[in-house]
């Protein structure tokens, strides 16, 4: 298989407000949000990151999406470093995080045009994939309704649709199902199917299990900026349920830790 | 990639335009209101100063000769006109102190004022026969009654000893300013802070939420995830908010202008804007153009840095006073300044620039100094920006 990503010991330091350091209870001055990371993604693989709330999985993907800059290590997308060449990674990734907002005044098709011609995509390809994305997540019939005037289901929806305009080989996902109810919640884990049976690499960030389970080939669990365990989702699992095997790693981990 | 500018611009300009209520209120909504503003007060103005037609001039004195009633009568003065006795003096000055009388005038001549004159010799060194009128000056009505009583005396008295004239003909015009100089002089001293004042209120109620609106929102995040050059969006955006804050100055300066001449009072005289050639106006545009961008790029680096709109409105606040003080020098100064340091000190130069053309004395090489340099700063501004938005600390700071 052929390797897509390489993210090598990836680092992330924030300072901290002295109202933030009251609220962790602490005296540093620095959180240290992501601790040398390191994994692989090969194409045509979901890779699924898991881990609680504050663990340092957004940070990651905000890296390796080029909206923040590492500390240290770095990170090869399809043979761009996130580092050195930013520009050309991001004309290879399709990023979607609850962060990325659209604005409220446009419709979903003058969007989905804008953001297209931002990433140099010709009229004529354009269309098609409109055509085709729309019809997929049913846009088409609020196409023309103002996004202040979407469902947050429909917003996600969208925001999906104007994340892939490029057709990116490299898709990161960061927590794409939260807030959704089930139905619209289905649409993305097929999609995420969907993108993987055409030979995409998606990274997905999650802390629920079933979607992971769903999607998932391997799975990195992250506890406190640290990659604790990444493998195949079978191995990781290891005859158990996910959920129980993560509630054992995170006890094993912050046990040992504290 | 050059289309990127332009696919911003776009952007920023439909948002802009279609949003009816945002495009009325920053672009027609300050032409009218200034031009209806200008105009009420211009009518207030000279309502407050001028007495009406039809007024009774309540005028008491004591001893006045025959020959001065009839004057008055001449004049239509002497509708209230009551003659009375040095003792009530006192009660009449109080009454003109007060305002709280219909008096306006209270005068008092010698007993026998038409003799004392025919007999007095001004080469004698005697006091000369002396008239008192009291007034109130705060009182629009007393204040004329009173100039029109002097002008009245005045004749009265060069009637009787005629030794020379000034100015007599009504048919010669003896000021000899002409048009041009007396729209340069009102022109030059208002228009170029109030264009900045325009320029700069149209920049401040849009870069905001273009820029950290957009922040805020998490909007620009979005954008910022593209291959989309920064350098290309802080562009797209100066460009589009730099059109909107023309359109929007060229609308106020409309309403100043077409009622410029009202408000200074000036209108019969004929103080017109079309004094001015096209090619002044062309150069006005280049200025203005200049500073446009200069502006923008300010407010958008300011409004980058801020964290929320209702922030960068309040770190604009110091800038815009900056901007109204150099705006108000270009009031108390004689004409455009020669000296060419003069034209590289941003907003400064525009003012000089903008003084000069008003005042037909244009100084080429400071106004070519001027653009350049703006465009320098501006070109600055852009880099400054485009770093600001490869920020994460600036970008994402919450």
């Amino acid at each position: 298989m052929k390797e897509l990503l390489s993210i090598e010991k990836l680092h992330k330091t924030f300072k901290l407000s002295s109202k933030q350091q009251k609220l962790e209870h602490t005296n540093s001055k620095y959180k240290v949000a992501v601790d040398d990371i390191s994994f692989k993604a090969y194409k045509g693989e979901v890779f699924g990151l898991l881990g609680p709330n504050g663990a340092g999985k957004t940070t990651t993907l905000r890296m390796l999406a080029t909206l923040i800059k590492p500390d240290g290590g770095d990170a090869i997308l399809d043979g761009a470093s996130i580092v050195n060449a930013a520009d050309k990674v991001r004309q290879k990734i399709g990023f979607l995080t609850s962060e990325l907002k659209l604005e409220e005044y446009f419709t979903p098709n003058y969007l989905y045009d804008f953001f297209s011609e931002l990433h140099n995509v010709p009229e004529n390809i354009r269309e098609t994939r409109k055509q085709e994305i729309f019809g997929l997540f049913g846009i088409g019939k609020f196409a023309e309704v103002k996004v202040a005037d979407l469902s947050t289901g429909m917003k996600q929806k969208v925001s999906l649709a104007i994340s892939i305009v490029h057709d990116p080989d490299i898709i990161i996902f960061d927590e794409p199902t939260n807030g959704l109810d089930v139905l619209t919640a289905r649409v993305v884990t097929d999609f995420i199917q969907t993108l993987k049976e055409r030979g995409k690499t998606v990274i997905v960030s999650t802390h629920i299990f079933s979607l992971i389970e769903r999607v998932c080939d391997r799975v990195g669990i992250i506890i406190n900026g640290k990659m604790i365990l990444c493998d195949t989702l079978d191995n990781i699992k290891a005859g158990q349920s996910l959920e129980d095997r993560f509630f054992d790693i995170y006890k094993e981990t912050v046990g040992t830790e504290a | 990639m050059k289309n990127t500018i332009i696919t911003i611009l776009k952007k920023e300009l439909k948002r802009f335009f279609s949003d009816k209520r945002m495009a009325f209120t920053t672009i027609l909504l300050p032409g009218i209101m200034i031009f209806v503003m200008y105009n009420f007060m211009g009518d207030a103005f000279s309502d407050m100063m001028t007495v009406d037609d039809e007024y009774v001039y309540s005028v008491e004195s004591v001893n006045m000769p025959e020959s001065i009633k009839a004057m008055l009568d001449s004049a239509g003065m002497s509708g209230g006109l009551k003659d009375t006795d040095a003792q009530s003096g006192e009660k009449a000055k109080k009454e003109l102190e007060n305002k709280d009388g219909a008096l306006d005038l209270y005068i008092v001549f010698p007993e026998n004022f038409e003799n004392d004159i025919a007999v007095y010799n001004s080469t004698s060194g005697d006091k000369a026969p002396q008239v008192e009128i009291y007034y109130n000056s705060a009182s629009t009505e007393s204040q004329t009654a009173y100039e029109m009583f002097i002008e009245m005396m005045d004749s009265y008295e060069s009637s009787m000893a005629n030794k020379f004239d000034v100015n007599p003909d009504s048919d010669v015009q003896y000021d000899l300013a002409n048009e041009k100089d007396a729209a340069a002089t009102v022109f030059s001293s208002l228009l170029p802070m109030l264009l900045l004042m325009f320029i700069f209120s149209a920049c401040m109620s849009i870069g905001p939420e273009s820029i950290s609106g957009e922040k805020e929102r998490g909007t620009i995040a979005t954008m910022l995830v593209t291959p989309a050059k920064r350098s290309h969006i802080a562009l797209g955006k100066i460009i589009a908010l730099s059109i909107i804050a023309l359109l929007s100055g060229i609308s106020s300066t409309l309403g100043t202008m077409l009622s410029l001449p009202k408000i200074t009072g000036a209108g019969e005289e004929g103080i017109e804007a079309n004094v001015y050639s096209a090619q002044d106006y062309i150069l006005l545009a280049v200025i203005i153009l200049s500073t446009v961008l200069l502006i923008v790029t300010l407010i958008s680096i300011i409004s980058a840095f801020a964290r929320s709109t209702k922030e960068a409105g309040t770190y604009i606040m110091p800038l815009m006073i900056v901007v109204m003080l150099v705006g108000l020098s270009g009031m108390f100064s004689d004409g455009a300044k020669t000296e060419l340091y003069n034209y590289v000190i941003p907003i400064y130069n525009s003012v000089q620039c903008m003084t000069g053309v008003f005042s037909f004395e244009i100084i080429p090489f400071g106004m070519l100094l001027t653009v350049i340099t703006n465009i320098i700063y501006t070109g600055i501004g852009v880099f400054v920006l485009t770093r600001m938005f490869n920020d994460e600390r600036i970008m994402f700071n919450k």
